[in-house]
C-alpha cells in the first residue's frame, strides 16, 4: 500500500472538533509537513477549543494560545525569543481562522509582512467567526446566511482578497490550498517551511456546523471549490509570480457546490447568477495574472 | 564629561549627563535585554532610540523588532518571554492603554516583561504633559510597578525591575515623569557590565514554549482551575515587598545606592507628613526643608513602589503621624486621588488613624512647585480634621 | 509503515491517558499550561452512526486513513482499521472511498 502523506501523526485523537471539521484536517496536513521542530502561536480561534482545555493539549508541537489579534505579532515575538536564546531551527507558525486574519488581525499581519519577519502564517479559512457561533467576518463569500447577516440582510460584500493583500506586501511566498488536496497543501507547507522571510498559507477549510453542510461532504466541497474556480489553487513568489498549481480545463458551475451548502439555500436564481459572473471574472483576472511573468 | 570611579562594590562606573529616557535604555542594556519591541510615542522616543543605536552598533545583543502598535509590541514580548528570552519595551499613555489588554496577558502568563512607561495625561485632547492616570489605571493588571523621581533611581531601578520579576515571574513596570523626569539631564552613574551581570545573571526559565517540551500555553481554562492559578498570582505578588528589598540591599552592597519600597524624608519628628511619588516626591523635599527653616515640621513619604501596595512600610512610617497630606497628581473618576485611596485603606483598622487629607493637583502636567507643596501645609494645618473629599490645589475656578 | 505489534503497543500507552485531576494549588503549575493529551477522551461517544468498512471489497488506497479529521483510521498489516474509541461518525471515510465499500449504519448504543 503507498500512502501518499507521511504516516506520522503530531495530532492526536479525542480532540473536541465537530464531525467532518475542515479546520482539523488542514492542521493535519500542515503538522505533516512541519515536523516535530515547530511552535504554534493560535489566537482565539476553532484551534482555541479544538485542541482541548487547560491541562491538556491534541498537539505534540508547543502551543502558545495567544491574543485574539496577535497571531503574526506574537509569533514574531517567539521567533525573536527561539533565535536569541540559541534555537534557530523551530519553525514559528501563526495559526490562525479567517477573523484572526482578515478583520482584527491584519495590522498585526501587515506589520509582520511589511517587517519580512520569519514567520510562517497559516489561515485556516472557514469563512465566518466559527468559534464564537457562526458570524460574518471579511472572509464570508457574498450571499452567505450568517447569524449576523440573516437571509434579509444576507451577506453583500465580496470575500476580502487577503493573497492580493499579502501580495501588496511583496513576501517570499504565498500560496491557496484546500484540504481536498492534501498532497498539494503538504507539498506547499514543505516548501514555505524552507523559504525565509513571511510565507503566508491561505487553507481552505470547510465547517459543516456554520456551513450548514453534511459532515460528510467536507473533502468534496474542498474539491469542488477548486474545480468551479471560487478557490483557485496557485502560488505567489516575491509578489509579482504568480503560478497556478490546478489547471481546469472545464470550470464547473457554481450551482452544485452552492447547493451543498444551508448556508447559500435562499439565493435566487439571479443572485446566484451574480455570484457566477464574479468567478468568471476574478478567474479570468488570476489567468492574466498567471501568464504574465 | 565622562569619568571614571571606583566604588566600594569593586566595579569601576562611569559618569554621565543623561536624560531619564537615556538611563532607562542604559538600564535595559545593561540587563542585557535580548528581544525590544517598541513603538514611538512621545515622551518616551528617546528610550527606544537609544537601545536602537546600542542594538544596531552591537553595544547590545538583542532583537530590535519595530512593531507597528503598542499592541503588537507587548504581544511580541510576551511571545519572546515565552521562548524564554529577557525581553523589554518602552510606552506611555495611550500606548500604554492599547496594551491593557496584553497586560493582563503578561502577568496572568506569570512572564517577567519589563517595561518602561512614561506618566502622560490621557486623550482627549491631546496632552504629552505628566500626570499619573495612565499607568495608575492599570493598577489591577498584576504588574509590579515602580516609580522612580530621578535619572540615578531610573537606571538602577531597570536593573532591579528584571532581578525582581524573573525571580517572582511577575511583569513590572519603571514609571517616569513626562518631561520632568524623561526629558531632564542629571549626572548618573553608569555600572560596570560585569558588576551588573554579577547581579543579574542570564535569564533561564525551566518552563518555557519549545519542542524539546511540547505544551500548549494558555488554553481554555475552566472554573475548576482558574481560581487557583489568580490565587497563586496573589501569592507571589505578596512575596515582593521582601524581594524588593532583599535585592535593594544587595544592590546597595555592590553599587553603594540604596532600593526599596519607600522614602522616609524627615518623617519621625512632623507635624505633617505628605505622601508623594514620582518627581513630585523631590519637589516635596524641597518645600520640607524650606518649611522646616520657617518653623514648620513637614515630612515627606515618598512611594516608590504601589504595587504591590508596600502596606507595612506606609504604615510604620505613618504609625504616629500627627497629619498626612496624601498628593494626587491623578484621579479615579467618580472617587478620589489613587494613592489616597491606597493609604486610606491601609490605615483603616490600625491603632492609630491620623486625619488623612486628600490633595488633586498637577493633572495634564500643570507645574508642582514647592509652592503648590506650602500651599497644601497651610491647608491641612489650618483643619483638625479634612471638611470635604477633595481638595483640588491650582484649579482655575 | 509500522508492524501490527508496534502500531498496538503505542496506541495501548496513549490510550492509557487518564483525566488530570488538580486537587489544590500546590498542583496547578505557575502559568495555564498542558500536563496531558486529549487521548482520554473517547470521543466515540459521540457517534449516532458508524462507519464499517468491508475489507472483501477494500481496494486498499489509503484514502480513508487520509481524509479522517479525527485520526481514527490506522493502517496495520496494509489495512485500514477503524478506532472506534475516537471515531465520530462523520462518514468522510465512506463519502469518499472510491471502492464504496465503507457503510455508515446505525450506532448500537
Amino acid at each position: 500500500m503507498k500512502l501518499t502523506l507521511p504516516e506520522e501523526e503530531l495530532m492526536g485523537s479525542g480532540h473536541l472538533a465537530c464531525q467532518g471539521c475542515g479546520a482539523t484536517l488542514a492542521m493535519r496536513y500542515a503538522l505533516k509537513a512541519l515536523g516535530k521542530r515547530t511552535a504554534l502561536c493560535i489566537p482565539a480561534c476553532c484551534w482555541s477549543v479544538i485542541d482541548g482545555p487547560f491541562p491538556y493539549s491534541a498537539l505534540d508541537v508547543p502551543i502558545f494560545h495567544c491574543a485574539f489579534e496577535t497571531a503574526a505579532s506574537s509569533a514574531s515575538g517567539v521567533k525573536a525569543g527561539l533565535e536569541m536564546v540559541g534555537d534557530q531551527e523551530t519553525t514559528v507558525v501563526a495559526w490562525a481562522g479567517d477573523g484572526g486574519t482578515f478583520d482584527i488581525g491584519i495590522q498585526a499581519l501587515s506589520g509582520a509582512a511589511e517587517r519580512n519577519e520569519d514567520i510562517l502564517y497559516i489561515c485556516y479559512d472557514n469563512e465566518a467567526y466559527m468559534n464564537t457561533g457562526i458570524q460574518r467576518s471579511s472572509a464570508t463569500p457574498y450571499g452567505s446566511w450568517t447569524t449576523t447577516t440573516p437571509v434579509k440582510h444576507f451577506k453583500n460584500r465580496p470575500k476580502k482578497d487577503i493573497d492580493a493583500i499579502m501580495a501588496a506586501h511583496r513576501i517570499p511566498y504565498i500560496a491557496t490550498a484546500s484540504v481536498g488536496y492534501p498532497e498539494d497543501l503538504y507539498k506547499k507547507v514543505k516548501k514555505a517551511k524552507d523559504i525565509n522571510g513571511t510565507r503566508f498559507l491561505h487553507i481552505y477549510a470547510p465547517c459543516p456546523t456554520g456551513w450548514k453542510s453534511r459532515p460528510e461532504n467536507t473533502v468534496k466541497l474542498s474539491r469542488m471549490v477548486v474545480q468551479n474556480a471560487i478557490f483557485p489553487l496557485y502560488e505567489i513568489e516575491n509578489g509579482e509570480k504568480y503560478t497556478l498549481n490546478i489547471k481546469l480545463r472545464e470550470k464547473k458551475p457554481v450551482t452544485d457546490y452552492l447547493r451543498l451548502q444551508g448556508r447559500f439555500r435562499h439565493l435566487t436564481e439571479k443572485e446566484i447568477q451574480f455570484i457566477q459572473e464574479e468567478v468568471d471574472k476574478r478567474w479570468e483576472r488570476l489567468l492574466k495574472l498567471c501568464e504574465a511573468i | 564629561m565622562p569619568g571614571q570611579m571606583h566604588r566600594h562594590g569593586g566595579g569601576s562606573e562611569m559618569k554621565k549627563v543623561i536624560m531619564g529616557n537615556h538611563a532607562l535604555s542604559y538600564g535595559a542594556m545593561l540587563s542585557r535585554s535580548q528581544v525590544i519591541a517598541a513603538y514611538p510615542i512621545t515622551p518616551q522616543t528617546q528610550v527606544v532610540e537609544l537601545l536602537s543605536e546600542m542594538c544596531a552598533s552591537k553595544v547590545l545583543d538583542a532583537k530590535f523588532i519595530k512593531v507597528e502598535s503598542e499592541h503588537s509590541a507587548m504581544a511580541a514580548c510576551i511571545g519572546a518571554s515565552l521562548a524564554g528570552a529577557r525581553t523589554f519595551t518602552a510606552t506611555s499613555s495611550q500606548g500604554l492603554t492599547l496594551m491593557h489588554e496584553l497586560l493582563h496577558w503578561a502577568s496572568g502568563g506569570r512572564l517577567p516583561v519589563v517595561m518602561g512607561n512614561i506618566n502622560r495625561s490621557m486623550a482627549p485632547g491631546w496632552s504629552i504633559w505628566t500626570d499619573q492616570n495612565d499607568s495608575l489605571s492599570q493598577r489591577d493588571t498584576g504588574w509590579i510597578q515602580f516609580y522612580c523621581a530621578s535619572n540615578q533611581e531610573v537606571l538602577d531601578t531597570a536593573i532591579q525591575a528584571f532581578k525582581v520579576s524573573e525571580k517572582i515571574m511577575i511583569p513590572s513596570m519603571v514609571v517616569l515623569d513626562a518631561f520632568t523626569l524623561s526629558h531632564t539631564y542629571e549626572v548618573v552613574d553608569i555600572p560596570d557590565q560585569e558588576e551588573v551581570d554579577k547581579y543579574l545573571p542570564a535569564f533561564k526559565p525551566k518552563i518555557r514554549l519549545t519542542p524539546d517540551e511540547p505544551r500548549a500555553f494558555g488554553g481554555l481554562t475552566s472554573p475548576e482551575h482558574y481560581f487557583e492559578l489568580r490565587y497563586k498570582l496573589q501569592k507571589d505578588m505578596e512575596k515582593v515587598p521582601a524581594l524588593v528589598e532583599e535585592t535593594g540591599k544587595e544592590y546597595e552592597k555592590m553599587f553603594g545606592r540604596a532600593l526599596g519600597l519607600v522614602e522616609d524624608y524627615q518623617c519621625g519628628d512632623a507635624e505633617l507628613i505628605y505622601v508623594t511619588s514620582g518627581t513630585m516626591g523631590f519637589t516635596a523635599r524641597v518645600a520640607v526643608d524650606k518649611l522646616r527653616q520657617e518653623g514648620i515640621q513637614a515630612g515627606n513619604l515618598r512611594v516608590k513602589v504601589f504595587r504591590p501596595f508596600p502596606f507595612e512600610q506606609v504604615r510604620e512610617v505613618l504609625k504616629n503621624a500627627k497629619k498626612v497630606a496624601v498628593v494626587d497628581r491623578n484621579i479615579s473618576y467618580g472617587h478620589h486621588g489613587i494613592f489616597y485611596q491606597e493609604v486610606k485603606s491601609a490605615l483603616y483598622g490600625q491603632d492609630h488613624e491620623p486625619p488623612l487629607f486628600g490633595y488633586i493637583t498637577g493633572l495634564g502636567g500643570r507645574d508642582v512647585t514647592p509652592s503648590t507643596f506650602k500651599e497644601i501645609a497651610f491647608h491641612a494645618l489650618s483643619k483638625t480634621k479634612p471638611e470635604e473629599e477633595i481638595v483640588w490645589i491650582g484649579v482655575k475656578r | 509503515m509500522k508492524k501490527p505489534k508496534e502500531c498496538e503497543e503505542e496506541m495501548n500507552k496513549k490510550k492509557e491517558a487518564k483525566k488530570i485531576i488538580l486537587r489544590s494549588e500546590k498542583e496547578v503549575p505557575l502559568m495555564p499550561m498542558s500536563l496531558g493529551s486529549m487521548w482520554f477522551n473517547k470521543t466515540g461517544a459521540w457517534r449516532n452512526i458508524r462507519p464499517e468498512i468491508d475489507l472483501q471489497k477494500c481496494i486498499q488506497c489509503g484514502i480513508c486513513w487520509k481524509f479522517c479529521p479525527d485520526v481514527s483510521i490506522s493502517i496495520e498489516n496494509e489495512w485500514p482499521i477503524i478506532d472506534y474509541d475516537y471515531c465520530k461518525g462523520c462518514g468522510i471515510c465512506a463519502e469518499e472511498c472510491p471502492a464504496k465499500c465503507i457503510a455508515m449504519v446505525e450506532e448500537v448504543k
